[in-house]
């Protein structure tokens, strides 16, 4: 042990050679590497299903799938996307980026990390093989609720254990991340001086580990519902099938936050940069956050409100769900605040961050829409609430994702992507995803109901207009891959400097580009022009003793 | 020249889109009841403030990006903090949020209230239809997608969907309400959750086995007005549609003695129905209690004055059942659908095998076929017997007591 720990020190190991690399890796930015890899891939699997969809969506009728396949691929897409996808990617980029922004070597517990990693191929490879079962992929939506879930056919178990892998995988992240933030930091980096992205993941981390166990036990509960004779969610057993839908949705509405919180940090960490101008406000975007974290666990109903619940409970979680506007404005005016007067430019990265900010807020808006109980039940459940929640979570979480690679990549492989390629890339991909989105709230007001293969033909002119931008969405992305591939990983382009941005700060900019395989192995000294917050201006009274 | 189509195209392109804007419905309807036109005010009342924020919050946004680039801005100011104005942020919106709460709590509490309804219906879902009971009317059916969606909706069907009378939105028969009068829907399912709605009588309330909910609706105008099941209720979610008619209340009374049933408190003023149909509704009472039927089912012609078990008969009524419930799935000619998993019923061994074995799979379901128990024995038997002796099977007939038997 000592002989390995003094062989450690002494020398910088690069990596291992060979594929073996991969698999026995512990070092957190090749983990981050593998994560993204992995959630493109999903991305990918998970936007060819959402392409059935709108195929089959083009014109009123069927013409290439039967009903139950076209619920398979709505289902499959939402868990592919939501667990396979975002998740991953956000954990991805913090993997890469924590202990290079609170200037640690490593993540905590490295190989928990490999672990944590490891498990996600099996989760996933388990989910997808379902495809191709007798009776075909779970088909009851990716909220899975009973009794529909339980007429799966022998895609069940497959499903929940799926499930529970993907469950651990995030569980493991969560803890990584919360004990490298707690303990790691460089040794003047206070919290209140972390980067936003760190605050943001500090915080979803805790959402995390909060509410993954509780999406355990109920497709635990699921499982022995339909295995073991229980009768939790069975009415003829003295079951409740709605209690499913409450447990589900305390997990399921953090999840929504865990899906959107690091795209805060994200951006949050963007605009500045490109503003030229410290972050308005960053106390209470701390604040705003940690408001949001706390009131997602008690707005949850607000996803069932047609199930039939007392008038108090439905005037609670109303009120409660109308609160949310309050912080989630708070960040919109900060960022603007951040923009104001500051000597703006328009990279790629913050032009994806601003579409954020537009497009997002727009689904902010119809969010604020759907929390008024006596509309929700015009809205629910209808492609009004498609639209809502695509806004927040493609051009709202999808983008912030495209915007972080963007920003990072050249610290990552020290290359720059092509500029103009990236601007072509933002103006095709805001554009069609407006066309994709936008035209569903109206499908939705007219009252056309979300899950369904064939529609009255009264809906057909939106349907063939979203349709059309999904299918030009989707190639769309193939030139940012092209972008990335061929300029930054397979370093075509031109070489980046270390601080790669004129208005970077932070301690990631430190270091030379490409990032040495190992960075930050003594404590860096924290200098205060790297500090994003408001406080870095208080360094001089922190060391004359006042209290931070 | 290229100039000149450009401006032809995108000017067809512009006068495409009006013509789109106008034939498709792009908003909420009114809708015909008091609580639809409280909640499509609130609704635009709720878009115009956000209209309003949007124009705030997007204008200061683009003239930021406009005056605050670096070429027209090459020094950013440095300020990054302000306590009065998180405060006044914070506190604004708060404001806004309390002004669009009252009038929301306002509508929710009388959407609530379904005292003093006149009647009540109990709407129960299955998959993949409804069925209505007409609880203080005597009066019970089912509601099916119909027969030209139906067969208009298959995969390769050929058929151009335009042609189709209201495709998707159509049913067998309506729920027909009375206009003017408060009713209460109790909600329920027999199987998995739907939901019920139809966007201009009412929004939805989930139909929840194991629970009731209820609704009121008040319908103004008469009409006929279509909706949809809107909770992912499996394979045939999207053709389970909802067609309520809204008749004058002398037409309703009509309705309701035609289909055999009688006006609630009726039984104590004189008869106003004709004997033959108080009759009726009697035969009918008397059979719910047997346990004989209560399916109507829109097939099952009184199922409790015709025990006649003939094959012919049998075969008759059998075809009527199977097209409303079977053929979905196993298709019209009995072949099934391979690809979908859906057995053949030719040659099936089920079919062609012991007889209480097929019973006991309909009374049962097996899979991903649901269970048909709530089916009369009259109806179950029909049906056995014609998939038993069509396509080219030859495998007797089953009556209603040997279905009974296997209860």
């Amino acid at each position: 042990m000592s002989h390995a720990a003094t062989h450690d020190e002494h020398h910088d190991h690069g990596p291992e050679a060979g594929i073996m690399r991969w698999i026995k890796t512990t070092n957190h930015k090749d983990l981050g590497t593998l994560y993204l890899w992995f959630s493109m891939i999903m991305f990918f699997i998970g936007g060819l299903m959402s392409l059935v969809i709108r195929a089959e969506l083009f014109e009123p009728g069927l013409q290439f799938v039967q009903p139950e396949f076209f619920n398979q691929m709505t289902t499959m897409h939402a868990l592919v996307m939501i667990f396979g996808g975002v998740m991953p990617a956000f954990v991805g980029l913090a993997n890469w980026m924590i202990p290079m922004m609170v200037g640690c070597s490593d993540l905590a517990l490295p190989r928990v990390n490999n672990w944590g990693f490891w498990i996600l191929p099996f989760a996933f490879g388990l989910l997808l093989s379902t495809l191709f079962m007798d009776g075909g992929a779970p088909a009851a939506g990716w909220t899975m609720y009973p009794p529909l879930v339980l007429q799966t056919g022998d895609a069940f178990p497959f499903l929940i254990f799926a499930i529970h892998l993907m469950g651990i995988s995030s569980i493991t992240g969560a803890i990584n991340v919360i004990v490298t933030i707690l303990n790691m930091r460089a040794p003047q980096m206070t919290l209140l001086k972390m980067p936003l992205f760190v605050w943001s993941w500090l915080i979803t981390a805790y959402l995390l580990l909060a509410v993954m166990p509780v999406l355990a036990g109920a497709v635990t509960m699921l499982l022995t519902d339909k295995y073991f004779g229980t009768s939790f969610f069975t009415a003829a057993g003295g079951g409740d099938p709605v209690m499913f839908q409450h447990i589900f949705w305390f997990f399921g509405h953090p999840e929504v936050y865990i899906l959107i919180l690091p795209a805060f940090g994200i951006v949050s960490t963007i605009i500045p940069t490109f503003a030229r101008k410290r972050l308005f406000g960053y106390d209470s975007m701390v604040y705003a956050m940690a408001s949001i974290a706390f009131l997602s666990f008690i707005v949850w109903a607000h996803h069932m409100f047609t199930v039939g619940m007392p008038l108090a409970g439905e005037l609670f979680f109303m009120f409660a769900t109308m609160l949310i506007a309050v912080p989630t404005g708070v960040k919109v005016f900060n960022w603007i605040a951040t923009m104001w007067r500051g000597s703006m430019t328009f990279e790629t990265p913050m032009l994806f961050a601003l579409g954020f900010v537009f497009l997002f807020t727009i689904g902010g808006f119809s969010g604020l829409m759907l929390a008024i109980a006596p509309v929700d039940f015009q809205y629910h459940d209808s492609y009004f609430v498609v639209a809502h929640f695509h806004y927040v979570l493609v051009p709202g979480a999808v983008f912030s994702i495209i915007a972080a690679i963007y920003y990072w990549i050249p610290k990552w492989t020290g290359h720059m992507y092509n500029e103009r390629l990236g601007q072509i890339h933002f103006w095709l991909s805001a554009i069609f995803i407006n066309v994709t989105f936008f035209p569903q709230h109206f499908a939705g007001l007219a009252g056309m109901p979300r899950r369904i293969p064939d529609y009255a033909t009264q809906f057909t002119d939106w349907n063939v207009i979203s349709s059309v931008g999904a299918f030009v969405y989707f190639v769309v992305q193939f030139v940012w891959a092209y972008n990335m591939i061929v300029n930054c990983i397979m370093k075509k382009g031109e070489p980046a400097t270390s601080r790669v941005w004129e208005g970077a700060h932070g301690l990631e900019w430190t270091v030379p580009s490409p990032a040495p395989y190992h960075t930050f192995e003594e404590p860096p000294v924290l200098d205060e022009s790297e500090v994003q917050g408001a406080h870095a201006d208080e360094h001089q009274h922190e060391v004359q003793g006042k209290p931070a | 020249m290229e100039k000149a189509k450009f401006q032809a195209a995108a000017a067809a392109l512009l006068a495409a889109m009006a013509g789109v804007a106008q034939a498709s419905p792009y908003n909420l309807p009114k809708g015909v009841t008091e609580l639809t036109q409280e909640v499509y005010g609130l609704h635009m009342l709720i878009f115009w403030i956000v209209c309003g924020i949007g124009v705030v919050v997007f204008g200061a946004m683009i003239y930021s990006i406009f005056a605050h680039r670096k070429s027209r801005h090459p020094k950013p100011a440095d300020f990054h903090e302000s306590i009065p104005v998180e405060i006044a942020w914070t506190v604004i919106p708060f404001i806004i949020l309390i002004g669009m709460a009252i009038p929301a709590a306002g509508t929710l509490i009388k959407m609530e209230d379904t005292e003093n309804s006149e009647f009540t219906i109990k709407v129960t879902g299955y998959q993949w239809k409804w069925q209505y009971e007409y609880i203080d009317q005597d009066i019970d059916f089912f509601s099916t997608l119909s027969t030209d969606s139906n067969e208009a909706r298959q995969l390769g069907s050929g058929v151009d969907v335009y042609k189709v009378d209201n495709y998707l939105l159509d049913v067998d028969k309506p729920l027909v309400l009375p206009v003017g009068a408060k009713v209460r829907l109790l909600l329920t399912s027999n199987d998995v959750i739907h939901a019920w709605w139809v966007p201009e009588v009412t929004g939805k309330k989930d139909a929840i086995p194991g629970y009731i909910n209820k609704m009121w609706i008040q319908i103004e105008e008469p009409g006929v007005y279509r909706g949809q099941c809107a909770e992912l209720c499996g394979r045939d979610h999207g053709f389970m549609p909802i067609v309520v008619e809204a008749l004058p209340r002398e037409e309703f009374e009509a309705w309701v003695a035609e289909q055999g049933g009688r006006m609630p408190g009726e039984d104590a003023g004189p008869p106003q129905m004709a004997s033959a149909a108080r009759v009726a509704a009697a035969d009918i009472g008397v059979a719910s209690e047997a346990g004989m039927s209560d399916a109507g089912a829109g097939a099952s012609e009184p199922v409790g004055d015709a025990p006649a078990a003939d094959q012919a008969s049998l075969m008759e009524q059998g075809e009527t059942v199977y097209g409303n419930y079977c053929s979905a799935c196993h298709q019209a000619n009995g072949q099934g659908m391979a690809a979908a998993n859906f057995p053949a019923l030719v040659d099936s061994p089920i079919v062609t095998g012991p007889a209480d074995a097929q019973i006991q799979q309909i009374l049962q379901g097996k899979g991903a076929m649901p269970a048909f128990g709530y089916l009369s024995d009259m109806d179950i038997a029909s049906v056995i017997t014609y998939t038993r002796n069509s396509w080219g099977n030859d495998a007797g007939v089953v009556t209603p007591a040997d279905v009974a038997a296997q209860r």
